[in-house]
C-alpha cells in the first residue's frame, strides 16, 4: 500500500479536497434540509402556530380536529363535461366519503364556539381516479398568502391586542374576514352550510381548453339563521347529534356542486378575493349525504383531505394554498397515524 | 495488464453514473420537499415519486447486468478489513437503492394516497391503510434515507480516495471515460 506514511504535498491536497466535497456536500443538504434556515414556512412551523396552548390533538387532525363522517355519492349531471374531462363529471353516481368538521384544533370544542365550518370530500371516478377536497363556510379566505395565515394564527395566540391589530395592519384583506365572522348568520346544522373551495383550479376540458375555476357545495336545505348565543343554548356536540337525526330522520342530504368560472384577469391566485358576483357558474352535479357515521371507527378517519389529490381533467393554478395545504395536511397526517393509540378505535382495525 | 477485464462495462458504468445523478437528487428533493410549503412542494414530490419508480426499475436491470457482467476485482494490496469494507458497503448501497423506493411507495399506500406519477401512472396500492404500516414505513423511509445519504459520502470520499490519493485503478474501473494514465503501475 502506498499509503500512509509519506503523503506527498498532492496527497496532502487531495485529503483537503476530499474533506472539502464531504463538508461541501453535508451543508448542501443540510441546507436543503432547512436545517439552517430557521425562518422557513415548515410544515413543522405551520402545526406549532396550529397547536394550542394546552397542547397538540394527539392522534386527531391538527386543524379541523373535530368531525364526523358520512359516506354518500356524487350525482353528476354532466355539465361539467364542457369545462373538465375529469370522468366524475361524466354523467353518473360516483361514491362519495366525507366529514363535516369545525375549524378548530380542539377535538373537544365546544360546536357554539367555532365560528368555521367545513366539508372534506373525496369522490372516486370509476377509473381509479380520486377528488379530494376541504371547504369551509365562509365565502373567501382570511388571507392572501400562507405566510400570513401562519402570522395571523400567531397573532390570534398572543395576549396582547397589539399583536392582532399590527397583523391586520400587514394583512389588510383579514378585515373582510373579520366583519364576515361577525355578522354572517349561524345556522344550527351543518347541513344548512354552504361549503366553499376558495381556491383556483384549472380546469381542462377534452379539446385542451383551459378554465381557471372555484366550486361550492350549495345546501339544498332550508336554512334558519340562529343567534350564536341560541346555539350556546345547546349540548357541546349539537352539530354531530343533528346531523346524524337529521339523516336518520329526514334522509339523504343535498347540496348542488357549483364551479364558477373566472373572466380573464380575476385574481386566480388570491383567495381572500372573492370573484365578481356575475361570473359565469355551471351546476355540475349534487353531492348526496346518505349515511354519518362517528370519525373515531369511521371511514373519513383514514382519508387525508389533501386538495392536491385531483383527477386527470383538474389542476393547482397559481393560487399558493393547495401545495402548502397538501404539504401541512401530509405532515398533519403522519403525526396523527403515529399517534393512533391515543385515539384508540372502539372496534377492531380492519385487517 | 488488460485494461478491459479491470473496468466495469460501458452499460454498468453508463448505468452507475446515470443512477449516482438520479440518487444524489432524490435525496435533495426528499429532504427539501418535505421542509416546505412552498408551491415547489408540489412538482417536487411528483418528481421524487416518479424518479424513485424509475430507480426501483434501473435498479432491477442494474443488478442484472451485475450478475452477468461480474465486477473487476479489488488490488491485491488493498487491506482486507478495507476490502470487506468496500464489500458490505455496496452490498449496502445496493440494499438502499431496492428498499427506499419501496417503503416510499408502501408509506404513501398505506396513507391511502393514490399513487399518481408523471403522466398520470398511476400505481395500484398493494397495502390497505394502516396508521401503524404507514408509521413504520415512513420512519423507515425518512431514517434509512439519512443513512443513505452518509453511505453515498462515505462512498463518494472512497471513490476520490482511490482516485486522487492510491491511484489504484479502482475509480477508473467505474469511470465513464478512460482516465489519463494516471494509475501507478500494479507494484
Amino acid at each position: 500500500m502506498n499509503l500512509p506514511g509519506k503523503l506527498s504535498r498532492s496527497g496532502f491536497g487531495s485529503l483537503v479536497m476530499i474533506a472539502l466535497v464531504l463538508g461541501g456536500g453535508a451543508a448542501a443538504f443540510a441546507y436543503t434540509a432547512g436545517w439552517l434556515s430557521p425562518g422557513r414556512l415548515t410544515p413543522e412551523r405551520m402545526i406549532a402556530a396550529l397547536t394550542p396552548p394546552s397542547g397538540a390533538p394527539l392522534g386527531h387532525r391538527r386543524n379541523h380536529a373535530k368531525g364526523i363522517c358520512f359516506t354518500g355519492i356524487f350525482e353528476a349531471n354532466g355539465n361539467g363535461v364542457e369545462l373538465s374531462q375529469a370522468k366524475v363529471f361524466e354523467r353518473g353516481t360516483y361514491p362519495a366519503l366525507g366529514r363535516f368538521n369545525l375549524g378548530t384544533a380542539d377535538p373537544n370544542a365546544v360546536d357554539a364556539t367555532i365560528r368555521v365550518r367545513g366539508l372534506g370530500l373525496q369522490i372516486a371516478a370509476a377509473d381509479g381516479e380520486e377528488w379530494r377536497m376541504a371547504m369551509i363556510n365562509p365565502p373567501f379566505f382570511a388571507v392572501s398568502t400562507p405566510q400570513a395565515f401562519h402570522d395571523l394564527l400567531i397573532a390570534s395566540g398572543k395576549k396582547e391586542p397589539e399583536a392582532m391589530k399590527s397583523f391586520i395592519q400587514a394583512n389588510p384583506e383579514f378585515a373582510a374576514f373579520a366583519a364576515w365572522a361577525k355578522t354572517a348568520p349561524w345556522t344550527a346544522s351543518y347541513a344548512e352550510e354552504p361549503y366553499h373551495g376558495l381556491n383556483s383550479f384549472i380546469f381542462t376540458d377534452a379539446r385542451g381548453g383551459e378554465h381557471a375555476v372555484r366550486w361550492s357545495l350549495l345546501p339544498a336545505a332550508r336554512i334558519f339563521p340562529v343567534s350564536q348565543a341560541e346555539l350556546k343554548t345547546h349540548g357541546p356536540d349539537f352539530l354531530e347529534h343533528e346531523i346524524t337525526e337529521r339523516v336518520r330522520t329526514a334522509g339523504p342530504q343535498r347540496w348542488t356542486m357549483v364551479t364558477t368560472v373566472a373572466d380573464p384577469g380575476d385574481p386566480t391566485a388570491d383567495p381572500s378575493k372573492a370573484w365578481p358576483e356575475n361570473r359565469r357558474t355551471v351546476q355540475v352535479g349534487t353531492l348526496i349525504v346518505q349515511r354519518i357515521e362517528p370519525e373515531q371507527d369511521g371511514p373519513c378517519r383514514d382519508i387525508n383531505f389533501d386538495p392536491t389529490v385531483l383527477p386527470r381533467g383538474i389542476r393547482v393554478s397559481d393560487d399558493p394554498f393547495p401545495a402548502a395545504r397538501s404539504s401541512v395536511y401530509r405532515k398533519s397526517y403522519d403525526l396523527r397515524a403515529a399517534e393512533a393509540s391515543d385515539y384508540p378505535r372502539t372496534v377492531a382495525a380492519k385487517p | 495488464m488488460s485494461n478491459a477485464s479491470h473496468r466495469f462495462a460501458p452499460i454498468q458504468r453508463l448505468l452507475h453514473w446515470l443512477m449516482a445523478a438520479c440518487i444524489i437528487a432524490m435525496l435533495f428533493i426528499g429532504v427539501g420537499m418535505v421542509s416546505s410549503v412552498a408551491p415547489t412542494y408540489l412538482p417536487l414530490i411528483l418528481i421524487h415519486k416518479t424518479l424513485g419508480v424509475t430507480l426501483l426499475a434501473l435498479v432491477v436491470i442494474r443488478l442484472a447486468l451485475r450478475l452477468h457482467y461480474g465486477a473487476p476485482p479489488l488490488p491485491a494490496d488493498l487491506p482486507p478489513a478495507i476490502k470487506l469494507g468496500a464489500q458490505l458497503s455496496h452490498l449496502a448501497l445496493y440494499g438502499f437503492m431496492i428498499v427506499m423506493p419501496l417503503l416510499g411507495l408502501g408509506m404513501l399506500w398505506a396513507a391511502a394516497y393514490p399513487v399518481v406519477l408523471y403522466g398520470r401512472i398511476h400505481i395500484p396500492a398493494l397495502l390497505p391503510q394502516s396508521d401503524r404500516v404507514h408509521t413504520l414505513l415512513w420512519n423507515a423511509h425518512l431514517y434509512l434515507g439519512f443513512a443513505f445519504f452518509a453511505l453515498v459520502l462515505l462512498h463518494l470520499a472512497a471513490a476520490l480516495f482511490h482516485a486522487l490519493i492510491r491511484r489504484d485503478g479502482v475509480f477508473g474501473a467505474i469511470a465513464l471515460f478512460p482516465l489519463r494514465n494516471r494509475t501507478t503501475p500494479a507494484e
